[in-house]
């Protein structure tokens, strides 16, 4: 990994405004945790609820499924997108650098971000809805850990490939693994998403089926597709980018 | 001491030609790439920087391809046309991000050198976002020197910058070109082409349409017709005597819709025709009101030049 690629890299994926961006839904999270943790000192039957299904409802459908892959996109895409659409990679490319250097160091910076922005956030609401450091929020925090990995190795490689990176890897996280994943069981299979909640599943073990975590592919498939995908990912970048032509003027 | 040498060089884009078999050397020395807009000149860059692969032919450096070889940076710099930067760093750090992306053994040292060269100490605090369009060009040619490459390729360099800047990097690339580095240069203006670079060559609608010295360029370009439409007080009279003359090879009388005339002449021998015109118009007593080119529009000029 090359240093100073990933320094730039964050220099220009943090600025003021993208930071702002990636705070948002991180304390959406946090504060929908602690309207619940203060209405169960209220309520008993949310205290309950809370201590039952609650806790991973909301990490789950809040943190697996809506923020890790809005906030991948946005530190996939945008560790290397605007580089290549306003040229700037040029500095990068026009130096004897290994590719697949670039690509890691690109990739490293987007997982530092998603860790910062979601698995920590995702951590401390465990903690926040559970009171603990407990079975659910380290359950919850490795599987936003893998889930974030491999979705900004998805859209770091879209970003490589395509213009519309955004457009595509929101068609994916919404449509595909949210909308196509719920009508038709067999596109799950194809889903980071179900993926990263058969971790969640094993690492919570026999509570799993208490709390109602199930994924739809087994722990062994979930790891060795998210294992695959991320490396396949990145290869591929780092392949796309030695040929990445950027002169777009004729 | 390094040549970049293009053989029978095609590269095209889908239906679009962008480049059609161009043969040149570049050796030490400053190289200016003229051409009109659209021309080929980046593509041909881009194909020489090792970014693009020629559709047909090879480009090389010192015999070695440079396509996909990252190894050719070392001896390489690229001042690219496009502006985009790491704007939210300064330019400081820019340099020296590039300096040690080169992996140069002092890049402090190396850093300092660039921004001193291109005279941008000044500014160097600041974040690059904020400079004008001249300082960007100038750090973005402290990137390219940074590593004292053999070869330096820039595209539009001159974009921006203030007569002064201009004169002071066509100062430094003619230093460069005197000590033995390769440096080649697009642009479109003439003017600017002639005054540093010792060979000039001439791409027109992707082609190689000429090469040679500055005066070898200029000969080619004024010893091709050109077209006037000249005013005066007495038109038709005019117009006899210069078709008499053999500096021109046609005249036309036109008469516009206001009903004032003008003469349309297409003159051989530039030279000889604007010395004889004010002698004819004087002889007559007639008074010339406007003689005004024709096509002198750079395209103009270089479309004779491919189609001679």
């Amino acid at each position: 990994m090359n240093a100073t690629v990933a320094s730039l890299t964050s220099r220009s994926l943090l600025g003021r405004r993208r930071v702002v961006v990636l705070l948002l839904l991180p304390l959406a999270l946090l504060s929908l945790c602690t309207l619940a943790r203060v209405l169960g000192g209220l309520d008993a039957d949310i205290e309950n609820e809370l201590d039952t299904t609650l806790a991973p409802d909301l990490l789950g459908a809040f943190g697996i499924v809506i923020l890790m892959p809005l906030l991948s996109l946005i530190a996939g895409t945008g560790s290397i997108g605007p580089e290549i659409e306003d040229g700037s990679i040029v500095y990068l490319l026009a130096k004897p650098l290994n590719r697949y250097s670039i690509i890691v160091a690109k990739l490293a910076v987007a997982i530092g971000v998603v860790i910062a922005f979601g698995v920590v956030p995702i951590a401390v609401a465990g903690v926040v809805l559970t009171g603990e450091v407990g079975t659910v929020t380290i359950a919850y925090s490795v599987g936003a850990l893998a889930a974030g990995v491999a979705y900004a190795a998805v859209f770091l490689v879209l970003a490589v490939v395509t213009r519309n990176a955004v457009v595509v890897g929101l068609i994916y996280a919404l449509i595909w693994e949210s909308l196509v994943g719920g009508l038709v069981p067999g596109a799950q299979t194809l889903s980071i998403q179900q993926w990263s909640i058969a971790i969640v599943e094993r690492v919570m073990g026999e509570s799993a089926d208490r709390l109602g975590v199930a994924s739809a592919v087994s722990f062994g498939v979930g790891l060795v597709l998210l294992v695959v995908v991320t490396i396949a990912a990145t290869c591929y970048a780092g392949r796309r980018l030695q040929t990445l032509r950027i002169n777009e003027q004729v | 001491m390094s040549t970049v040498d293009l053989e029978q060089v095609s590269c095209w884009f889908g239906n679009v030609v962008a480049v059609n078999d161009v043969t040149m050397r570049l050796g030490p020395g400053v190289t200016g790439l003229l051409g009109p807009n659209g021309a080929g000149k980046s593509t041909l860059i881009h194909m020489m920087a090792g970014f693009l692969a020629p559709s047909a032919g090879t480009v090389t450096l010192d015999g070695r391809p440079l396509y996909r070889d990252q190894e050719i940076y070392r001896e390489v710099g690229l001042v690219p046309e496009r502006e985009g930067m790491y704007d939210a760093v300064t330019g400081w750090s820019f340099v020296l991000a590039n300096a040690r992306l080169h992996k140069l053994p002092d890049p402090e040292a190396a850093a300092r050198r660039a921004i001193t060269t291109v005279e941008m100490t000044d500014a160097e605090g600041r974040d690059i976002r904020t400079y004008s369009k001249g300082m960007k060009q100038r750090i973005k040619m402290a990137t390219a020197i940074v590593h004292d490459p053999a070869v330096l390729l820039l595209d539009e360099p001159f974009n921006g910058m203030d007569p002064r800047q201009r004169l002071h990097l066509m100062t430094l690339l003619h230093e460069l070109g005197e000590h033995g580095r390769t440096i080649l240069f697009s642009s479109h203006i003439l003017e600017e082409v002639e005054q540093i670079a010792g060979n000039i060559e001439v791409m027109v609608a992707g082609r190689h349409a000429a090469s040679g010295d500055f005066r070898e360029i200029r000969r080619l370009m004024t010893k091709r017709p050109h077209q006037y439409t000249i005013r005066s007080t007495d038109n038709r009279m005019l117009a006899s005597a210069i078709i008499a003359e053999p500096s021109a090879s046609g005249v036309q009388l036109v008469t516009d819709v206001t009903g004032g005339s003008s003469i349309h002449v297409q003159a051989t021998d530039f030279h000889a025709f604007i010395h004889t015109l004010p002698r004819l118009a004087s002889r007559r007593d007639i008074r010339l009101l406007e003689v005004r080119p024709a096509d002198e529009s750079l395209e103009s000029v270089f479309s004779y030049l491919v189609n001679r």
